[in-house]
């Protein structure tokens, strides 16, 4: 009886596992079919085209640069502002700190489409902003900053102060300190914030479509192709994307066990 | 560095200064100018005007609850079936895993790393009506021959729990991972059953994992609209793609504030039965 639950149990993850992996080998197998059509939805052989072939169809390529301009742009200030707030509520104890903790969880918690609504609703009345880029920017800066906080927090949490006040006992000045103490260790942490900043923009769909006026991004390329057939290069591009992303986080996880190695 | 000396109680407030401006010129007053567009009446051509429409919200309720009761539904049922999948699953890495549970953990999550379009379009291929899944359940018999996955609203609750599980898995491994498994040991040694010591020690002890799981999943579920779009059909349709089609084909801007209102309340409301029914003290952790 122990036997069977034991491995219905594994049984269970096994299939769970093939639930959750399977669309993404479809994603991949996708990126090397040769579909006769515009429409790359049933199987018809393999072919190396697609990849060789990643950049031609150009509204696919300026859509991508663009979504990269974006994350890169806002991973870098949401990264900035995000650490500043974490590094305030871990090091310093100050009055609102509640009302800070409930302004940085409820964007989090709210449906994107509300965030998507309310950005559009501000930009449409406030003639200041034309949709564009800039709004695009903006909104992407605004939902990235909150897990950036979550992020970096949570590794300063673990930190060991003892090191900064011995920089301080040897005569540095508290700038010197941050810049050569401080900066260095926290450094994985905002990494950490910046790779999840960076993923979270150049995946965001939902705010992004509200408040990009005419511009087109990865994600809306691929909403607007899904109704007239999708070219298979998407499917290269999200293979490689997904690599990437896959990559990083493995790299992120060994070098963090190093550390724990090395800390031990 | 003089001045940070000399007024160090000021030093938290000018770190906190950009972030905090930036979150409350960018997601405090934008839901503020939702307020005030959503009470606003007129028409696109002659322009909108602020006049205590009140008129938007009872619009929202009264003519597209169809769509707002099939939104909580759809995203209670995805939250239902990821935490049905994401409990055994993450049960089994943090106590099976062994050193693999990184490795399972970066598996968990790999969805995430394909662009949420495309692995919803995925789904699209393999539900598809040529696609295996169809064609396994038409030979077995449970879908009949012209029987359909796609455009049901199997298809959208499926696309739905899978997009959001690795939401529900995760917390829910954490609060696993954290349980001290001499506790569990000790309710054997005490004659527990296994399943009575899963039931008052286990499962008590990743409630918060429950509690934080099925809130992550929930609440994004309840607006997504693009599920409802590219795996279904107009019948699907969820109060995002109303929200949507109000901004962009019908141009009706008071109408699709009230109705973002309307969802954001709503799922504050349940939040707080929610909340209710298991004990505030759960939910803060």
């Amino acid at each position: 009886m122990k036997f069977v639950r034991r491995h219905l149990l594994t049984a269970y993850a096994i299939l769970s596992f093939a639930y959750l992996l399977v669309p993404i080998a479809v994603v991949i197998a996708f990126s090397f079919n040769d579909p006769p059509g515009r429409y790359n939805y049933t199987w018809h052989g393999f072919t190396l085209d697609q990849w060789k072939n990643w950049d031609a169809v150009p509204a696919l390529k300026d859509a991508m640069v663009l979504s990269l301009e974006i994350a890169l742009l806002a991973s870098v200030v949401a990264t900035v502002l995000g650490t500043l707030i974490a590094l305030a509520l871990v090091r310093y104890g100050f009055r609102g700190r509640g009302a800070t903790n409930l302004l940085i969880f409820v964007p989090m918690a709210t449906p994107e489409v509300v965030l998507a609504a309310a950005l559009l609703t501000l930009f449409l009345n406030v003639t200041v902003f034309t949709l564009g880029f800039g709004t695009i920017l903006i909104a992407h800066i605004m939902f990235c900053i909150s897990y950036v906080v979550v992020t970096v927090k949570a590794r300063l949490i673990g930190f060991d102060r003892s090191l900064e006040e011995a920089a301080m006992d040897l005569g540095a000045n508290e700038f010197t300190t941050f810049r050569k103490v401080t900066l260095p260790l926290i450094a994985p942490a905002i990494l950490a914030g910046a790779l999840l900043s960076f993923a979270l923009s150049i995946d965001d769909f939902v705010i992004t479509y509200f408040n990009a006026g005419s511009e087109v991004t990865f994600p809306i390329f691929v909403w607007g192709s899904a109704q007239r057939g999708v070219p298979p290069q998407v499917n290269v591009f999200g293979t490689v994307i997904f690599v990437v992303a896959l990559t990083l986080m493995v790299v992120n996880v060994l070098y963090q066990r190093r550390r724990e190695v090395q800390a031990a | 560095m003089g001045f940070f000396h000399r007024h160090r109680g000021l030093t938290p407030y000018l770190l906190l200064l950009p972030g905090l401006a930036w979150l409350a010129i960018f997601f405090l007053v934008p839901l503020g100018f939702l307020g005030y567009q959503s009470l606003q009446s007129g028409t696109f051509d002659v322009g909108y005007a602020f006049d205590w429409a009140w008129g938007n919200y009872w619009d929202a309720l009264q003519r597209y609850h169809p769509w707002l009761v099939r939104s909580l539904i759809y995203a209670g049922l995805a939250t239902l079936f990821a935490l049905v999948i994401s409990y055994p699953l993450a049960y089994w890495i943090a106590f099976r895993g062994g050193r693999w549970k990184n490795v399972l953990l970066v598996m968990i999550i790999a969805p995430f790393f394909v662009t949420y379009l495309i692995r919803t379009l995925a789904w699209e291929t393999i539900l598809a009506d040529q696609g295996p899944v169809v064609g396994v359940l038409r030979d077995v018999g449970i879908l009949g021959d012209n029987g359909r996955v796609l455009a049901t609203s199997t298809a959208v609750v499926a696309g739905i729990t899978y997009n959001f599980l690795p939401f529900m898995a995760l917390p829910l491994y954490v609060a696993l991972e954290g349980i001290d498994e001499r506790l569990i040991e000790a309710a054997e040694d005490l004659y527990a059953s296994k399943v009575q010591a899963f039931l008052r020690v286990t499962l008590p002890l990743s409630m918060p994992g429950v509690v934080a799981g099925t809130l992550l999943t929930f609440i994004p579920a309840t607006g997504d609209f693009i599920n409802a779009q590219l795996l279904g059909t107009p019948r699907q349709a969820m109060i995002g793609n109303v929200i949507q089609s109000k901004f962009f084909n019908l141009l009706d801007y008071p109408g699709a504030a009230a109705l973002s209102f309307t969802l954001m309340a709503a799922v504050l409301l349940l939040i707080a039965i929610y909340a209710r029914a298991i004990g505030t003290e759960k939910l803060t952790g």
